[in-house]
């Protein structure tokens, strides 16, 4: 099992918990699996194709992770959005 | 009473009043956010958000009960295994059958409603158009801006897409074609006019008492058809300006529209400091400029193409445009003089009359 974190209004979308237990073999599945859980979060952080959306930063353990990175037993996986706008 | 519903770089905001007043500010929603379009539907009384998040994708929202919940509309969304996401929802207009509207977004897609807008599907024949991959982006991205139901049948729709001309369907949307004889891209080679598909359309507009009657603004250039777009005859003359973004046709006189020019394509502001908006009541033989009220001085202003709208008819006719100067304009008498309905709110993207 990871752990896996959202925050704001990412978190509203996944039934107002932070943090969720879940187990996947890579980032991407583990935000399919929560998408899974809370269905309202579809699109939010994955576009239509899957593919994490361009201003969403996902960190492993502090290391910044794509979609493909490996999640393993224990880990800590945040979703966070990109510092920017105006 | 009337409502303003505005979108704007930090949000929604209903505002209300009466012409010839300052506008109140009756409710702002989604506060920090990019709303790039909202609109009331009349028939249903729903209000209707496009979020134009960077972090999350473009989300549409409605609203029934005013001091309810805003609801997340399902099924927009391009295909899974295609190489495009959606990246912006422009507009969202009601059709001519109950429970229909039409969305449209970039890159170039059209969204239908069958429910209210509660849940929308991909329009599966413009998607996949065998033109697609001549379709350039405009400024804006590739932007489905302009949807244009015809009058009392659901089958028959005109959609303009910036760079991709004009399309039109008589089936419903089950097939499209062109609709840009006569429209000239000064921005490209003569030699390749004639045929030229990037064709960047700003805004249409349909006279809802002449349905064959159109008015369009390009990026250089205002023309009318007279043939439910077929074809299109250049009427720019007269303007201080033929470059701009939104128009407006007057309900009741389909020989009536105003456009709100721009110096250029290279100086998006209006002319010489000077806001006016120009009218013509002969389809474009000639404009007046109907500035009184509005600023004459030092006024560098740029309305984008979908925050001018109207409200009313005949002897009432009301006028509105945001600009992104977070300044907004009306007119109680069709043009003839203007007031400040509200100032100093975020940058405009979009405004709606009812």
């Amino acid at each position: 099992m990871a752990t896996l974190c959202v925050h704001g209004p990412l978190k509203a979308q996944a039934g107002g918990r932070a943090e969720h237990e879940l187990s996947a073999a890579t980032v991407g599945a583990l935000l399919a699996a929560l998408e899974a859980e809370h269905p309202a979060l579809r699109g939010w952080v994955l576009d239509e194709r899957a593919a994490l959306r361009r201003h969403i930063n996902v960190y492993v353990n502090g290391e910044r992770g794509g979609t493909d990175t490996i999640v393993s037993h224990g880990d800590r996986v945040e979703v966070l959005p990109a510092i920017s706008g105006g | 009473m009337t409502e303003l519903v505005l979108g704007t770089k930090k949000g929604l905001f209903v505002l209300r009043g009466e012409p010839g007043s300052g506008f109140g500010v009756a409710a702002r929603h989604f506060a920090g956010e990019q709303v790039d379009f909202a609109v009331r539907d009349p028939r249903s009384g729903r209000l209707f958000a496009a979020v134009g998040s960077p972090f999350y994708g473009p989300k549409l929202f409605y609203l029934d009960d005013a001091g309810g919940e805003w609801t997340q509309a399902q099924g927009l969304e391009l295909p899974a295994d295609g190489d495009q996401a959606l990246a912006r929802l422009w507009i969202v207009t009601p059709g001519e059958a109950d429970g229909l509207l039409y969305a449209g977004g970039d890159p170039g897609v059209l969204f239908e409603s069958r429910d209210g807008g509660a849940s929308w599907a991909l329009n599966q024949a413009l998607w996949p158009h065998p033109t697609r991959s001549e379709w350039p982006p405009g400024g804006g991205g590739l932007c489905l801006h302009s949807i244009v139901p015809w009058p009392g049948d659901p089958e028959r729709l005109l959609v303009a897409i910036s760079a991709a001309g004009i399309w039109i369907t008589e089936d419903g949307g089950r097939t499209w074609r062109t609709g840009n004889r006569g429209l000239a891209a000064r921005y490209l080679p003569e030699e390749a006019q004639e045929t030229a598909i990037a064709l960047c359309v700003h805004h249409v507009e349909r006279s809802p008492v002449q349905r064959e009657r159109l008015f369009l603004q390009f990026h250089g250039g205002v023309y009318r058809s007279d043939d439910a777009g077929q074809s299109w005859t250049e009427i720019g003359e007269g303007l201080v300006s033929d470059f701009g973004f939104p128009l407006a046709v007057d309900p009741a006189d389909a020989d009536s529209a105003y456009v709100i020019p721009l110096r250029a394509d290279v100086d998006r502001v209006t002319p010489e400091g000077h806001v006016r908006v120009f009218e013509t009541r002969d389809a474009g033989a000639s404009w007046a400029s109907r500035g009184a009220g509005l600023p004459q001085e030092h006024a560098y202003l740029t309305v984008l193409r979908l925050a001018f709208d109207r409200v009313g008819r005949d002897g009432g006719l009301e006028l509105y445009f945001g600009a992104t100067s977070g300044e907004v304009f009306g007119s109680g008498d069709a043009g003839g003089s203007w007031f400040s309905a509200a100032a100093r709110l975020p940058p405009v993207f979009s405004l709606t009359a009812s």
